[in-house]
């Protein structure tokens, strides 16, 4: 667990205490640098995030309640902005649209066809309440698309995407700490926590002194301070610093779950095991919880041709590993079972995905057990298949062999 | 895992080209195969070469059909001419089989890992390989030759369904005339009288004659077909470490940004579709993976 | 015809009888002969008695299934070093199969009629034979299914 050490306080100015004026500011000022601030807000019953004008659009008073299957919004404590977790909506929608048109092409009488890129030019988006795991999704996306180089992948060529290289080149990453945890969070076991510890341009606590209602600002890039410099507030002074701790010290506190240790290591020895025909029984391959988890990347490539087949449009959009269609090789898909669509998830995400980026691909937000219409939760499919494998030597149950001819 | 995660990312000064951007190609020309494979012969209309490595393959695009990923079948010192055989399987397949001499089709890539082939420096070459299977080693096959001082014994091992199904037949004809090559070809079933060898291909590889403890062996066979031959291999003394398979899954971006082509942790379209059998063995009877 | 330390020696450098017993292999010796086909000729037919089994030495045969008013279709070749025929063993002793020569082939053919009464009365030779058949006859069928595979899927090569 890293807590910071509020001795090493970096120079004046760093740090800001505001109110909600502080705020307003700065979602002023970034809108004057030309950015379109995205940031949370109430639709449908949950929290999303969409375009936010000022501190007004943002869920005021609002928190949720969350369990495997379930989420609601209900009323919190009055006045206060950031009181709910993460909602199904994440980062990637921005940086990596579910919708993306690669290129249109026209047939051409001469060359045969002819290739017309969209305009390059990214929109300029800065992201108002990034939560801490959704910073290390944005990281972990950042070692997926080729922007942050890694020595994993099996020494493989690392491509860029460059879509998405763009829209991250241009984002402004305001950080918001969490206060509570929600019903499924888990990051602390994924080793993250609900402190932000880099990778913003401004990292803001909520704090609630007594009813007295104020944020702590701090800047963690040249751009966040130049910008926290402008704002209306006053120094941070240490007892600030200390009263931020404890807000995300409360909510290190409160995860009601955790992942098993070794996940990684766990599920690759246990690829055949009885518990994926267990979990299948259960999974509707719904792909729900691939659509909400921040860090899921797959897509597919679709070529949509007019009526008059003159004009063709390449369309990317994300896809799910859920999908019987995703391993389709001519003759047939590779996974056709549900209980080899979830083993491919899960062992992706917590396994695999560490030989391929360096890292896990979980970040622990709890998205996956939240949105999953049957309630399946990710740390109880992995704690079971760990306690199976329990006291035996070489990490795997009785009885897993069975079936292999 | 990691501690910061910076925020900005300097995008390069000069963007490297798009690996998602399609470059036209024009079919210069078009030979029927057997077993419903066609093989086209491309051009780039940009006068650039399609510079690649033998064992890698190119995302091919039929206008207002899609892309599909094809192995390369040429030679690779041949710059001028790209050269792909497809077999006849899907809707962009079917769509790339209806384009004649003068169409022009669209090219990303190359992708993938290639054959190693210095790592064969000193030993004997053993080819496992069947139908179309021939058509990602053609190129493996060429280069090879063309540094054939630098192996022992070179021997390939095809197989095909009929007499008539025999893929690349003249290069095999060809190739069998040469004194530095062992060309071993079989079928599933022949006419009464037919002279050559009936059988499994596995069975060539029981016949063939060259030093298992110095072969380094490259197989090109569908997954179901790849354990039988390296199960024949293994017989012979050859070990997994020298055996080098090729897989498939379904590639659609070629750059592992797409997910589809995954097994295990590997993503097939950039750490394949070439792998040194020793570093798949575990995971390679696992099933649905 | 050659004598029969001739044949002893012959069978004994052949893979199928290597490290046999030479107890037993003496007994297999006592029923073999030498035997020469020309490009065409039938080792045996199908549905015809299968009293032999053969070791090729030199030369190729085809297994062949007969059509009528077409060629036959050869459906393996067994080559030099090999061994064919195995009905001998298993009732009713008849063959399923036609085995032709392909070229110029030099084989000791092996009275399967004479093995199988001394099979009876000594288990060890049983055994051995058993021991030596069984792998063969394994690894066709098994080349055989894949077979059936390549032919039945598309996808596969």
């Amino acid at each position: 667990m890293v807590h910071n050490d509020i001795h090493a306080t970096p120079a004046a100015g760093h740090r800001l205490i505001v109110g909600r004026d502080g705020l307003d500011a700065l979602i002023a000022a970034l809108r004057g640098e030309g950015y379109a601030v995205i940031g949370p807000r109430v639709r449908d019953g949950a929290i999303a995030y969409e375009p936010v004008d000022s501190t007004a659009d943002l869920p005021i008073g609002v928190i949720d309640e969350q369990n495997g299957g379930h989420y609601r919004l209900n009323t919190g404590p009055e006045e206060t902005l950031f009181g709910y977790t993460v909602g199904p909506h994440s980062w990637k929608r921005a940086l990596y649209p579910p919708r993306q048109s690669l290129w249109t092409a026209a047939r051409d009488a001469e060359k045969g066809f002819t290739i017309e890129k969209p305009d390059g030019t990214p929109p300029r988006q800065a992201f108002l309440g990034v939560r801490p795991c959704e910073l290390r999704a944005l990281g972990i996306h950042d070692r997926v698309f080729g922007v942050q180089p890694h020595d994993a992948g099996h020494g493989a060529q690392q491509f860029t995407d460059q879509g998405y290289a763009a829209r991250r080149a241009e984002a402004f990453v305001v950080a918001v700490n969490c206060g509570r945890a929600g019903g499924t969070c888990f990051c602390t076991s994924m080793g993250g926590g609900p402190q932000a510890e880099g990778g913003y341009d401004l990292a803001v606590t909520e704090i609630n002194r007594n009813g007295w209602h104020d944020f702590l600002v701090e800047a963690g890039s040249e751009h966040g301070r130049a910008i926290l410099d402008t704002l209306p507030g006053r120094r941070a002074e240490v007892y600030d610093v200390q009263a931020a701790q404890a807000v995300t010290d409360a909510a290190r506190g409160q995860m009601g779950r955790a992942m098993v240790p070794d996940v990684a290591d766990l599920l690759a020895k246990n690829l055949e095991h009885p518990r994926w025909a267990e979990v299948a029984k259960r999974c509707l391959s719904c792909a729900n919880c691939t659509m909400v988890c921040p860090t899921c990347f797959c897509s597919t490539m679709e070529d949509v041709t007019d009526l008059t087949g003159e004009r063709t449009e390449r369309v990317r959009r994300w896809d799910s590993c859920f999908t019987l269609d995703f391993s389709y090789i001519h003759g047939g898909s590779i996974r056709q079972s549900t209980a080899s669509r979830y083993r491919q998830w899960i062992t992706h995400k917590l396994s695999t995905w560490h030989e391929q980026f360096g890292t896990s691909g979980c970040v622990g937000c709890g998205r996956c057990i939240t949105w999953c219409p049957v309630g399946i939760d990710i740390t109880e499919e992995a704690r079971a298949i760990h306690d199976s494998t329990r006291g035996t030597a070489g990490g795997t149950p009785e009885g897993t062999n069975e079936g292999r001819a | 895992m990691d501690g910061t995660l910076p925020t900005r990312v300097n995008a390069s000064p000069a963007p490297a080209p798009d690996p998602m951007d399609t470059r036209p190609f024009r079919i210069v020309r078009r030979i029927a195969e057997v077993d419903g494979c066609f093989t086209l012969h491309l051009r780039s209309l940009d006068g650039r070469p399609l510079v690649y490595q033998p064992g890698q393959f190119n995302m091919l695009y039929a206008f207002g059909t899609g892309e599909v990923a094809i192995s390369i079948s040429g030679d690779c010192r041949d710059l001028t001419t790209l050269v792909h055989t497809i077999r006849e399987v899907g809707t962009v397949t079917k769509a790339l089989a209806k384009l004649k001499v003068g169409d022009v089709v669209g090219v990303r890539g190359p992708f993938g890992r290639a054959w190693p082939i210095e790592e064969a420096y000193g030993n004997d070459i053993l080819f496992v390989t069947g139908t179309i299977g021939l058509a990602p080693l053609r190129p493996l096959i060429h280069e090879v030759l063309h540094r054939r001082e630098h192996f022992g014994k070179v021997v390939i091992c095809y197989g095909s369904r009929g007499t008539h199904d025999i893929l690349y037949e003249k290069d095999l004809h060809r190739w069998r005339g040469r004194f530095d090559l062992q060309v071993h070809v079989t079928v599933h079933s022949a006419p009464s009288g037919y002279r050559g060898r009936v059988g499994s291909v596995a069975n060539l590889v029981k016949i063939a004659r060259f030093d298992p403890e110095h072969t380094t062996a490259y197989v090109c066979r569908s997954e179901t077909m790849t354990r039988p031959a390296v199960q024949a291999l293994h017989e012979r003394g050859v070990t997994s470490d020298r055996i080098y398979v090729t897989l498939e899954r379904n590639m659609k971006c070629g750059v592992g940004f797409c997910g589809h082509c995954q097994m295990g942790g590997s993503f097939m379209c950039k750490d394949g579709p070439v792998y040194r059998y020793d570093t798949i063995e575990d995971i390679f009877t696992v099933r649905e993976l | 015809m050659v004598a029969i330390e001739g044949l002893g020696r012959l069978l004994a450098e052949h893979p199928f009888f290597q490290d046999m017993t030479p107890e037993v292999r003496d007994i297999v010796v006592g029923c073999c002969a030498n035997a020469h086909y020309r490009p065409g000729e039938y080792l045996f037919k199908e549905g015809g008695k299968a009293d032999h089994f053969y070791l090729i030495r030199q030369g190729s045969v085809a297994v062949e299934v007969h059509a009528p008013g077409r060629p036959a279709v050869v459906v393996e070749n067994i080559g030099e070093g090999d061994i064919i025929g195995w009905s001998w063993l298993v009732p009713p002793y008849v063959w399923t199969f036609d085995a032709r020569a392909i070229e110029q082939v030099r084989a000791i053919t092996i009275d399967g009629a004479c093995l199988r009464t001394k099979l009876e009365a000594n288990h060890e030779l049983g055994y051995q034979l058993y021991q030596r058949f069984i792998p063969i006859m394994g690894r066709r069928i098994s080349e055989a299914r894949l077979r059936i595979v390549e032919l039945t899927t598309d996808a596969v090569y």
